[in-house]
């Protein structure tokens, strides 16, 4: 009966086990310095996007500000990529690396991690098919997203992946890329070839030519009838419980707004007519169109895009309607004219034409793209400048001559808090439990602080709901909770003394030293507390940084 | 230690942009008839009510169904017999039997019956209480401006007017609203904004007018405000003399239309409180006798108690849903989902009463189906109308064309007030 009293020991020791087990896996996906190595001839590129930018702020009277610090640049990157900062544990390697071009070996270190694999599928399936509910839809943008986070860690061409998102067949399982076409589902109407006509030219060419479902594009020249010629290429569509297919017998028919009757469209493009093929099935065809090489739209639409989800703010706005491609004027009014505020000076290229063409002649490589964008001059400058005068920073944030503050998304929020919460790297092989704690409460949360849907790239102020969650809510609250195994926790009782106790909060927190105003301040209210409440100032120093600006706005 | 919030708020931000923290204004609250800023309650049926079990019965014809009528205060009207009690304060508001809408989805229909306008794919329009709360600022309210009680799937939103127009969710008023207690005592939540001004501050070394911009500080400060404003007593129905709380009805439907009133008073400008259960796709009748027994006893005492108060000249009160339901009675004694002639109940605020608008027929296109009738109900009235007669009442430039941030130019309201509405 010995082994009774064992048992109460065995069972800790196995927890032991267990607990050390699971802490200490390898990261899988965390790429080896080997695989992570920043792409050649990258430096060609990088000065053509510094020679525009050069040019631009001469002729736009405006002086850049100056070159941010590489942790806040690591921090930008990390945010954009990851959807959230970087661990304690990589800031330390961050510091002791010595080597030349840190930032870009940091950079494609992190284009080699799951978390960027995921996180940033996430973000351009918002483009791509948005964030609409409902049971199965959630299923099958589950699979889409499996689907391109593994696109992403392949990094295949992009246009390969478009072209099998538009013309995929199959079944929603087995060729999860067919998922795309759920974009043209609408809640409670079913499912709508209009709405993934409309989406499909948004998302891969970045033009609203869906308002021309209704009526003539606002100011851009669309016609109704030649939305009708786009969406009549998903005329021939064929859903079914398990898959898409295409069924050559079905008509495409639109009903006519005056007289009602209903009349069969065959498909047509607006433009470009010699990019699209007379073979294959309608899909296919209009899948050749918009991946066409000479079709710059395409690759200025994925610059745009990519552009906006590293700086929070895209090159022309909004994300998906850009302005014709320069010297391609297809018809009336002039989009180039004076009134874009992006407007082309004499014999200046066009920024998304330059990094396009780039992007294409480097065989539409989505990482190299990134690379390029992270090390050019726009990304690495401070988002803070000696000037007050707002019209003159608004100028300057037009032309990215600073770096724009932009609101995080309610996932790099939570991600950020996840990451702030330990001091070891938290990724997807990080323990199940707290995996599943994320997914759990990172949902609600979500929901309270208000999901931007796809129109996550505009321009948004905080509001009142947001600074309570931040203040009061169970996530936050739980988060700072100084208990042993968290963060807020092993600082109050490691650290040595209370300068380290501050330096560290604020490495985990906001990625940086505290500054002398800030220790004067902080310092003295941890060196008065008492040994049994230094959980309680640190948690307090911890609630602190979660609700600064700094914390909640990417700088 | 016990802080008060003047004490707390200046202790947060006596460096910040700290904007000056005007007290109560009792005299603006105590306002009444036409001196009083006007505000707006929507009584949502989410789901979508029958109009011929609420205020445009049909009894003894083909469409009527098992619903009898009763007569109403105001001569010649009368709605369906589950609403004893609203029969007798109907005649403070006017009723509308002919709306027309051309969407049949929840979403969609949803969408145009809070904003006045179609979805459109490239901007999201605001909903009338974003509208109101947008145009009639009030530099007194500690609360949010725009309220949605007891929530609903598609609550009303600022769109292009920005987030901080959406309106503020609190799901049950009598259960407290989420995440607005401080989650430690005043010394310490005292020496946590004290932290925080001091970080904040040197991130807006540089910044400051990005920041500002950001509204991160200003939302901080009315977060702060409303956790400890004496106007939160304006959710504290249980504050409210028993016999008034019996006569809203003791259901969480009945505790948000008692909460709305008392949110008005304080001046609150626009409160949205919803009713689900409408979407009667089967056994319509006894559907719509049990949402009776909440919504009868619930709007009639708004009406009355706002009445009584005399907040009634200065409150517009909007009762109505996503859309109507068929005449036809389907399979499964329900009704289906019908945008071509349904009711309404508008009224309050200044506009007239007892105006009966529109017509439905009685004996209508009952076989056909509801996307494909085009025939109309007598005097239509196009929602967008509707919307343009409300905005105007409360004092907003109905017309008044804004700068979307796509930079599309976009009216408040497409449409035309009714002018048989205006007093």
């Amino acid at each position: 009966m010995r082994w009774k009293l064992l048992l109460p020991g065995v069972v800790l020791l196995a927890i032991i086990w267990l607990v050390s087990f699971v802490t200490d896996q390898p990261l899988k996906g965390v790429a080896t310095e080997e695989s992570a190595r920043p792409t050649a001839d990258l430096d060609d590129s990088v000065q053509k996007v510094n020679t525009f930018f050069a040019r631009r702020w001469a002729s736009e009277d405006l002086q850049p500000v100056k070159t941010a610090g590489e942790l806040s640049v690591l921090r930008r990157i990390a945010l954009a990529l990851m959807g959230t900062v970087p661990s304690l544990e990589e800031i330390r390697a961050f510091e002791q690396d010595s080597g030349p071009d840190r930032l870009q070996r940091w950079t494609a270190r992190y284009l080699h991690d799951q978390r960027y694999f995921d996180y940033f599928a996430e973000r351009l399936a918002r483009g791509f098919v948005g964030v609409e509910g409902g049971q199965f839809i959630v299923y099958r943008r589950d699979r889409f997203l499996n689907w391109l986070s593994g696109q992403l860690a392949a990094n295949r061409p992009y246009p390969e992946l478009v072209r099998e998102m538009i013309a995929g067949d199959g079944l929603w399982t087995d060729e999860p890329e067919v998922n795309f076409v759920m974009a043209g589902y609408d809640d409670g109407e079913g499912f709508n070839k209009n709405k993934l006509a409309g989406r499909a030219v948004r998302a891969f060419l970045g033009q609203r030519i869906d308002c021309a479902q209704c009526h003539d594009h606002p100011f851009d020249h669309w016609k109704q009838n030649e939305f009708a010629g786009l969406a009549a290429h998903f005329g021939q569509l064929k859903l079914s419980p398990v898959g898409v297919r295409e069924d050559r017998d079905l008509k495409f028919e639109v009903e006519d707004r005056h007289t009602l009757e209903k009349k069969v469209v065959e498909p047509a493009v607006p433009f470009g007519d010699q990019w699209e093929p007379t073979e294959g099935t309608r899909r296919e065809r209009l899948a050749a169109w918009v991946t066409h090489p000479e079709n710059r739209r395409l690759e200025r639409a994925i610059v745009n895009r990519v552009w906006g989800l590293l700086f929070g703010r895209s090159w022309i706005e909004p994300v998906d309607d850009l302005p014709d491609p320069p010297g391609e004027q297809i018809a009336g009014p002039n989009v180039e004219g004076a009134k874009h505020p992006k407007a082309l000076k004499a014999g200046e290229p066009d920024l998304l034409d330059l990094v396009g063409a780039d992007f294409r002649e480097h065989g539409y490589d989505l990482r190299r793209l990134i690379e390029v964008i992270v090390a050019s001059k726009p990304f690495l400058l401070e988002s803070k400048s000696e000037i007050d005068d707002a019209q003159r920073l608004d100028r300057m944030k037009e032309h990215f001559a600073i770096f724009p503050l932009a609101r995080l998304r309610p996932e790099q929020i939570i991600g950020a808090l996840y990451q702030a919460s330990s001091l070891t790297t938290v990724d997807q092989n990080s323990h199940l439990i707290s995996r599943f704690i994320k997914l759990t409460r990172s949902n609600d949360f979500v929901k309270e602080y208000g999901d931007l849907g796809e129109n996550e790239l505009e321009d948004r102020a905080g509001t009142i709901p947001q600074a309570l969650l931040r203040m009061n809510g169970n996530l936050i609250n739980e988060t700072i909770d100084a208990k042993p195994f968290t963060a807020s926790g092993r600082i109050s009782q490691m650290s040595p003394n209370a300068e380290r106790t501050l330096e560290l909060c604020y490495l985990v927190c906001l990625t940086r030293r505290p500054t002398s105003e800030e220790s004067d301040y902080l310092l003295p209210l941890l060196k008065k507390v008492r040994p049994n409440q230094r959980g309680q100032a640190v948690e307090d120093l911890y609630w602190t940084l979660f609700n600064s600006p700094e914390f909640a706005w990417n700088h | 230690m016990n802080l008060t919030r003047r004490d707390l708020l200046k202790a947060a931000f006596a460096s910040g942009v700290s904007i000056a923290l005007p007290g109560l204004d009792l005299r603006a609250a105590e306002a009444r008839g036409n001196e009083r800023q006007k505000s707006l309650i929507v009584i949502w049926l989410a789901g979508g009510a029958s109009q011929l079990e609420t205020w445009d019965p049909h009894p003894g014809t083909l469409i009527g169904g098992q619903t009898q009528s009763i007569k109403t205060k105001l001569p010649g009207l009368e709605i369906a017999d589950m609403y004893p009690r609203v029969a007798e304060h109907i005649h403070e508001l006017n009723v509308i039997r002919s709306l027309v809408s051309k969407e049949g989805d929840h979403e969609r229909g949803t969408y145009l019956l809070k904003t006045g306008y179609r979805p459109d794919p490239t901007l999201i329009h605001p909903s009338l209480g974003a509208i109101a709360s947008h145009e009639l600022p009030d530099d007194k309210l500690e609360i949010p401006a725009h309220i949605s009680l007891l929530g609903s799937q598609y609550p009303a939103r600022g769109g292009f007017l920005g987030e901080m127009f959406d309106a503020f969710k609190i799901y049950d008023p009598s259960n407290g609203i989420r995440n607005l207690k401080a989650r430690v005592g005043d010394d310490r939540q005292q020496q946590r904004l004290k932290g925080l001004e001091v970080v904040s501050k040197s991130f807006q070394a540089g910044r400051r007018v990005q920041v500002e911009n950001t509204l991160h500080q200003l939302t901080v400060e009315r977060a702060l405000r409303m956790m400890t404003s004496e106007q939160l007593k304006a959710f504290e129905i249980d504050q409210e003399p028993q016999a008034i709380r019996d006569a809203f009805g003791d259901t969480q439907f009945g505790h948000g239309c008692l909460a709305a009133r008392r949110l008005v008073e304080t001046g609150v400008r626009a409160v949205e409180v919803t009713l689900q259960g409408w979407d009667t796709h089967a056994n319509n009748y006894e559907g719509h006798k049990t949402q009776a027994k909440e919504l009868d006893p619930a709007l009639a005492a708004l009406i009355h108690d706002l009445r009584q108060r005399d907040l009634l000249a200065s409150t517009l009160v909007l009762c109505i849903g996503e859309f109507g339901r068929t005449p036809k009675i389907n399979g499964v004694g329900g009704r289906d989902h019908w945008p071509r002639g349904f009711s309404c109940l508008v009224g309050g605020g200044g506009l007239r009463s007892g105006v009966v608008i529109g017509e439905t027929d009685t004996e209508p296109q009952a076989e056909q189906d509801a996307n494909k009738s085009t025939a109309l109900p007598h005097d239509p009235i196009e929602v967008p109308d509707l919307f343009a007669t409300i905005l105007r009442q409360l004092g907003v430039e109905f017309d008044k064309e804004v700068l979307t941030p796509i930079g599309r130019p976009m009216r408040f309201s497409s449409g035309k007030p009714i002018e048989r509405l205006l007093a």
